[in-house]
C-alpha cells in the first residue's frame, strides 16, 4: 500500500498553517549536530539498504549475469548496454511496457472516478450512511493485496465461482465455465477491479477531508454573492481541490505502475504465455524465473527511470503549492 | 416528500449499495472460510451455510502449519512497526525543526525511495542478503531478520513523509516554554514531542504495519530452503493447485491473513480519518 496521506493534507495548508518553523521565524536552534544524530538512524537503514541496491541494481545491468555467475562458477563479464540492447530489441518488452502503461492508466482514472463520487458522495448523505461506507470502504482498503487477491479469484473461479454462477441464473448462458483468465482482456479487466477496489478508499478519504476542509464561510460567501452549484463548485471547491488533487493522481500513477502481487497471484505469474505481464512482474521472472538476472536488473532501471517523470512532477507540484520540501 | 429529501434518499441508497458491493468480497471469504468443504466446492455457490464449521481452519492451522505463519507474520510487522516508529519520529523531527545544508536534498531523497518499485530492488537484494549470509547467518536469506530489515527500509521514506506533517502541527512554542523551564533537549523530544505527536505515530504505523503484513515477493524471493520462516502471503500460494484450487483452505487462510488488520483499521478508522482530516486542515 501505498498512501501518501501526509503529502496530500500538507499541500492544501494555508498559510495560517505555518507552524513548522518556516522562513525566517525558524529559529537556529541547537548545534549543527542534532539534525544529523536524528537522521543518523535513518540513514543507518537506508543508506545500505535502499541506496546502495539502487548502485548495485545499476551494476548488474551491464553486466553478464546469468545462473552460472549467480552460483560464482563462471566470472561476471562486463558488457555494456549489451542487456539494454536485448530488451529494447525485443517485441515482448514493448507489448508489456504497453500493457503497463495501458493498465495503470485504467486503474488510475477508475480510482479516481470512483474515488471522487464517492467523495462527494460522502459529504451529502446522513451520519449512519456515511459510518457505514466509510467502514465497509476501510474493509477494502485493510484488506490485503494477496487476499483481495484469492477471494476474487474465488469469486471468478471457472466453475466453482459466484459471478459465473449468477450470470448463468440471469440467462447469460455463455458464462457456464466462463474463464475470465484465459482472456488477456477480461483478466486485466479483473485485477483492474482488484487494484481500485484497494485504492479507491484512499481517494475517498482524502478527497473527503480535503471537501471538508474548505472553509464553510467561503462557500456561503459564494452563495450570498448569488453563485449557484455548479459556479461554487467550479469557482471556489475545484480550486481549492486542485492540490489535492494533483499529488492524488500522481501517487495513484506511481502505486499502479508498480502493482505485482494482484498480477502474480490471479493470473499466475503473468497470464498464458505472459500475456498479462507488466514490467514489475516481467522483471521478476527474467530474473528469478529465467535466472537472467541481468536482463531483470535492465528492466528494473528502466522502470526506474519512468518512474523518474512522476517523481519530478509530483516534486514540483509539492514546490508550487507553497510546500517547503 | 420533496426534492431535497428525495435526492437525499436516493443519495443514501447510494451510499449503502456501494458499501454493500465494497464488503461483499470480505464476506464472502469469511462465509466461504466457515463453510464445509463440500460447500465451497460446490457449483451453485449459496450466500449462506447452514452448517458453518471450522473445518478449514483446523486444516490449515493443523495440517498445513499456517499457526507457524502466522507467528512469523505477527512478529516481523510488529518489529518493522516499533523501529520504524522510533526511526521515524526521530528523523521527521530533524526534518521539520532544524535548518540544515541539504535538507531539501534529504527529504527529495526521501519522495524518490518512496517511488521506488521494490520489486526491481528484489534482485540486488537477493543477491546482497545471500553474500551477507556467509559471513552472519543470522541476516542472511531465509531468516526472518532479512524480512524485517527489508521492510523497515521500505517503510521509513514514507513514514517520514507522513510523520513530517504531524510534527509541524505541534506549536515550537510548547518546546520553547518547555525549554524556558529547564527542560532538557532529549526530555522535550520524549516526553513532550512524542506523546504530542503519537496520534500521527499511530497512523504511520498502520501503513507500516499494512505493508510489512501485505508483503509477497520479499517473502517469497528471501525464505527459499526455510520453510519454517515462510509468512502468510507467500505461504497461501501453496493452495494454488494446478488441478484444482482447494478454496476452502485458502478462504481460511485468507480470512486469518485479513481479520488482524481489519479489526485493527476499523479500530482505528475514526483516527485515521480525523487525522486526515485534521492535517488537511492545518
Amino acid at each position: 500500500m501505498s498512501a501518501p496521506t501526509t503529502t496530500a493534507p500538507a499541500a492544501s495548508a494555508p498559510p495560517a498553517g505555518r507552524r513548522r518553523g518556516a522562513g525566517p521565524a525558524a529559529p537556529p536552534r541547537g548545534r549543527r549536530r542534532t539534525p544529523l544524530l536524528l537522521l543518523l538512524p535513518a540513514a543507518v537503514i537506508l543508506i545500505p539498504l535502499v541506496a546502495y541496491p539502487i548502485y548495485q541494481l545499476g551494476l548488474l545491468s551491464v553486466l553478464d549475469f546469468g545462473q552460472a555467475q549467480a552460483s560464482g562458477g563462471v566470472p561476471t563479464r562486463f558488457v555494456g548496454f549489451d542487456n539494454y540492447r536485448g530488451i529494447l530489441t525485443d517485441q515482448q518488452f514493448w507489448t508489456v511496457l504497453a500493457q503497463t502503461v495501458g493498465f495503470a492508466a485504467f486503474c488510475v482514472v477508475a480510482t479516481l472516478v470512483v474515488g471522487a463520487a464517492l467523495a462527494v458522495l460522502l459529504t451529502r448523505i446522513g451520519r449512519t450512511a456515511r459510518l457505514v461506507l466509510t467502514t465497509a470502504s476501510m474493509a477494502a482498503w485493510a484488506a490485503p493485496a494477496m487476499t483481495g487477491s484469492t477471494v476474487w479469484s474465488f469469486l471468478f473461479d471457472t466453475n466453482l465461482g459466484l459471478v459465473n454462477d449468477l450470470l448463468v441464473k440471469l440467462g447469460l448462458s455463455g458464462f457456464h465455465e466462463y474463464n475470465w483468465f484465459y482472456d488477456k482482456w477480461t483478466a486485466f479487466l479483473i485485477v483492474g477491479a482488484v487494484v481500485v477496489w484497494h485504492s479507491y478508499p484512499f481517494v475517498m478519504v482524502t478527497l473527503y477531508a480535503g471537501i471538508n476542509a474548505i472553509p464553510a464561510e467561503i462557500l456561503e460567501a459564494a452563495s450570498l454573492d448569488g453563485a449557484n452549484t455548479w459556479t461554487t463548485f467550479r469557482r471556489v471547491t475545484a480550486p481549492m481541490l486542485r492540490p489535492i488533487l494533483t499529488i492524488v493522481v500522481i501517487q495513484s500513477v506511481i502505486w499502479d505502475f508498480k502493482v505485482f502481487t494482484q498480477i502474480y497471484v490471479m493470473t499466475t505469474g503473468g497470464g498464458i504465455a505472459g500475456q498479462n505481464l507488466v514490467l514489475n512482474v516481467y522483471a521478476y521472472q527474467k530474473a528469478f524465473a529465467s535466472s537472467q538476472y541481468g536482463l531483470g536488473a535492465a528492466i528494473g532501471v528502466i522502470m526506474l527511470l519512468i518512474l523518474v517523470i512522476p517523481t519530478a512532477l509530483y516534486i514540483r507540484t509539492l514546490r508550487r503549492t507553497g510546500n517547503e520540501l | 416528500m420533496n426534492t431535497r429529501s428525495r435526492w437525499r434518499l436516493a443519495a443514501n441508497s447510494t451510499a449503502y449499495l456501494v458499501a454493500v458491493v465494497a464488503a461483499f468480497p470480505i464476506f464472502w471469504m469469511v462465509l466461504s472460510a466457515f463453510k464445509p468443504k463440500g460447500e465451497v466446492q460446490s457449483l451453485h455457490p449459496r450466500p449462506w451455510t447452514t452448517h458453518p464449521t471450522l473445518e478449514s481452519f483446523r486444516q490449515v492451522l493443523g495440517v498445513d502449519g499456517f499457526g507457524r505463519y502466522f507467528l512469523n507474520s505477527v512478529v516481523i510487522a510488529l518489529a518493522v512497526v516499533v523501529l520504524s516508529g522510533v526511526v521515524v519520529f526521530l528523523a521527521a523531527v530533524a526534518v521539520t525543526r532544524f535548518r540544515f545544508r541539504f535538507r531539501t536534498t534529504v527529504m527529495v531523497m526521501f519522495l524518490i525511495a518512496q517511488m521506488i518499485p521494490v520489486e526491481a530492488l528484489t534482485i540486488p537484494l537477493f543477491f546482497m542478503f545471500r553474500d551477507a549470509g556467509r559471513f552472519a547467518p543470522g541476516i542472511g536469506l531465509n531468516t526472518l531478520a532479512s524480512l524485517i530489515l527489508v521492510q523497515l527500509a521500505f517503510s521509513l521514506p514514507f513514514g517520514i513523509w507522513m510523520m513530517r506533517g504531524f510534527v509541524a502541527a505541534v506549536p515550537v512554542s510548547i518546546e520553547e516554554a518547555a525549554q524556558i523551564d529547564g527542560a532538557s533537549r532529549t526530555r522535550i523530544l520524549w516526553r513532550i514531542l512524542l506523546p504530542l505527536v503519537a496520534p500521527g505515530l499511530a497512523a504511520t504505523s498502520v501503513f507500516s504495519f499494512i505493508a510489512a503484513w501485505n508483503d509477497f515477493v520479499f517473502a517469497k524471493t528471501f525464505i527459499i530452503s526455510a520453510t519454517q520462516n515462510q509468512t502468510l502471503p507467500s505461504a497461501l500460494l501453496v493452495f494454488f493447485k494446478p488441478d484444482e484450487n482447494d478454496w476452502g483452505g485458502i478462504m481460511a487462510a485468507s480470512t486469518l491473513m485479513t481479520l488482524p488488520v481489519l479489526v485493527f483499521f476499523v479500530a482505528v478508522q475514526r483516527k485515521l480519518v480525523s487525522g486526515l482530516a485534521g492535517a488537511v486542515k492545518d
